[in-house]
């Protein structure tokens, strides 16, 4: 059961969220809270839904049925006007960096600053400067994001992320496809930038130890549902099999490693004689 | 009865899918009234989608003024007519050839690169992204790109058309010695302000319209994969060129069929 001190007050609460796509059920009666101040991850398997968690909160999906509460308010129930001034306070990484491509690395970060703000220029200057200095590429600002590597490109997007000084950021798979240096870099940023400016971070990752490194509270999702949760070393001592499969990278376990498939004998043609022989 | 349920059920996704095309087009246009105070965007747009299509309009309208030069000029000598070759460029060109010809130009080089380009943006989650910095891609992406395309097809026409005809008199005055003055005057003469140039600039604009229209959409709603977006880039040059030459006919038809 989760400590009744740091859920006094969630930022987030997801209350028996269930949600299909494609003819396929992602979730079925999901129930979350997210404390705030705090690095929260949620974990789970590829295909699991842990992205569609940020989609949700961030109304570019709807679900079937249940609530997303964003500050005691029904994400699915905002106008957009009501939508768009909630997206203000949230800022959202994205696996892919999501940099635009045509804009160059000062540009990108001071893209939401142009957009939501009548700010003068001078000041746009100082802020992207300070945001930039913040993940180390004060430097590459005048740098194209095709330029940079993948880790650069992330730690970018990390700085357009908070520009507009968000309460809470959403991470979306934050450590794949990087090398060591950059995926330790990446971790130290999204602590200190949590604790630095006060913020609630969501992290959705699959990679167990970055995920465990850096989790106030976790979160491990599997069949549509919740199938864990405590900090860390509570989901470590965990007996659940489910639970221990993905913590310790089993292949055999609750989760099946085969998709879904009629019988392997008669799929390959062997009637029951035949393969008695 | 297979084929029927298929025939059925092809019928009702053409339908489905331009029912999402005409409500993408009420967003964008919405988005195109949004976005005029902040004009800058539109000029970069216009310069992308007008200015970068303009070398091949005007290599295009040189050739195609050259070639009706020397096919007017065949054909007409044999009646004595050869005074008329400017008014035959001319109409030919202002009508038809101008509007039609630079449309399909532009569907190639401006729809395709729409298309790729918000495709990509899709794919490469940059329009997720700009809903979650709350900003709204249609009104950001969609709405300069609606209306720098309304408004680069028409110049660019007309681009077409005058360097077409500049393209004739470099024929039929140059190589043939058809009289200057007559090229020119015959045009003068023959070529009405109302009836025939704005027609013409009437149907770049509808064209300008439609493939803009049709590109946007093909980039916005593309399958956010290389095949997806290769595919509706594809899409894009098949269906607006279709619509070009279609809608060119019912136009033609409207014009200058006495309707």
């Amino acid at each position: 059961m989760p400590a009744p001190e740091l859920f006094a007050d969630p930022i987030v609460e997801a209350k028996d969220v269930h949600f299909s796509f494609a003819q396929q059920s992602i979730y079925r009666g999901l129930n979350l809270l997210i404390p705030r101040g705090k690095v929260t991850v949620i974990m789970g398997a590829s295909g699991c839904g842990k992205s569609t968690f940020l989609s949700l909160l961030g109304g570019r999906l709807q679900p079937s049925s249940g609530q997303v509460l964003f500050d005691g308010q029904s994400v699915a129930a905002l106008s957009n006007n009501q939508l768009f001034a909630m997206r203000r306070k949230m800022g959202m990484l994205f696996q892919s960096s999501a940099l635009l491509t045509d804009l160059s690395v000062f540009e990108n970060v001071a893209f939401p600053l142009r957009e939501q703000t009548d700010l003068p220029e001078a000041l746009i200057r100082i802020l992207v400067l300070l945001k930039l200095e913040m993940v180390g590429l004060r430097g590459a600002r005048a740098v194209m994001p095709g330029e940079l590597s993948g880790g650069m490109q992330r730690r970018v997007a990390l700085a357009r992320a908070i520009a507009l000084d968000p309460k809470m950021v959403l991470y979306d798979e934050p450590f794949v496809g990087l090398d060591p240096i950059s995926m330790g870099v990446i971790v130290k940023l999204i602590r200190e930038l949590n604790d630095a400016l006060g913020l609630t971070s969501i992290v959705v990752t699959h990679d167990v130890v970055e995920g465990r490194a850096i989790a106030d509270y976790l979160y491990l999702l599997g069949g549509g549902k919740v199938i864990g949760q405590g900090t860390a070393d509570e989901i470590s001592r965990s007996t659940l099999p489910e639970v221990r499969q993905f913590m310790n990278g089993l292949p055999d376990g609750p989760v099946e490693y085969h998709y879904p498939a009629t019988e392997y004998r008669r799929d390959l043609g062997l009637t029951p004689e035949r393969a008695a022989r | 009865m297979k084929p029927l349920a298929a025939l059925g059920r092809w019928v009702l996704a053409a339908l489905a899918r331009l029912g999402a095309a005409v409500l993408f087009l009420l967003r964008a246009l919405g988005g195109s009234v949004r976005v005029l105070p902040r004009f800058s965007l539109v000029l970069e747009q216009l310069y992308c989608l007008g200015v970068l299509t303009m070398l091949i309009t005007v290599v295009s309208g040189l050739f195609v003024g050259m070639v009706l030069g020397l096919q007017g000029y065949y054909q007409l000598v044999n009646f004595s007519a050869e005074s008329s070759l400017g008014l035959v460029v001319a109409l030919f060109l202002v009508r038809e050839l101008g509007p039609v010809l630079s449309a399909l130009l532009f569907a190639g080089r401006a729809g395709s690169a729409l298309t790729g380009e918000i495709g990509l943006m899709k794919a490469t989650e940059q329009l997720s992204a700009m809903e979650m910095m709350a900003v709204d891609p249609i009104v950001r992406i969609i709405g300069p790109r609606l209306l720098a395309g309304v408004l680069a097809m028409p110049l660019l026409a007309a681009m077409f058309s005058a360097v077409g005809v500049l393209g004739g008199y470099l024929i039929g005055h140059g190589q043939f010695g058809v009289d200057a003055g007559v090229y020119w005057s015959s045009m003068q003469n023959g070529v009405e302000l109302f009836a025939d140039v704005l027609n013409g600039i009437i149907k770049s604009v509808v064209f300008g319209f439609v493939i803009t229209w049709v590109a946007l959409f093909e980039g916005y709603h593309a399958t956010p994969t290389s095949e997806g977006v290769s595919r509706a880039t594809t899409r894009t040059v098949v269906t607006s060129s279709l619509a070009i030459l279609g809608g060119d006919y019912i136009l033609t038809a409207l014009m200058f069929g006495g309707w």
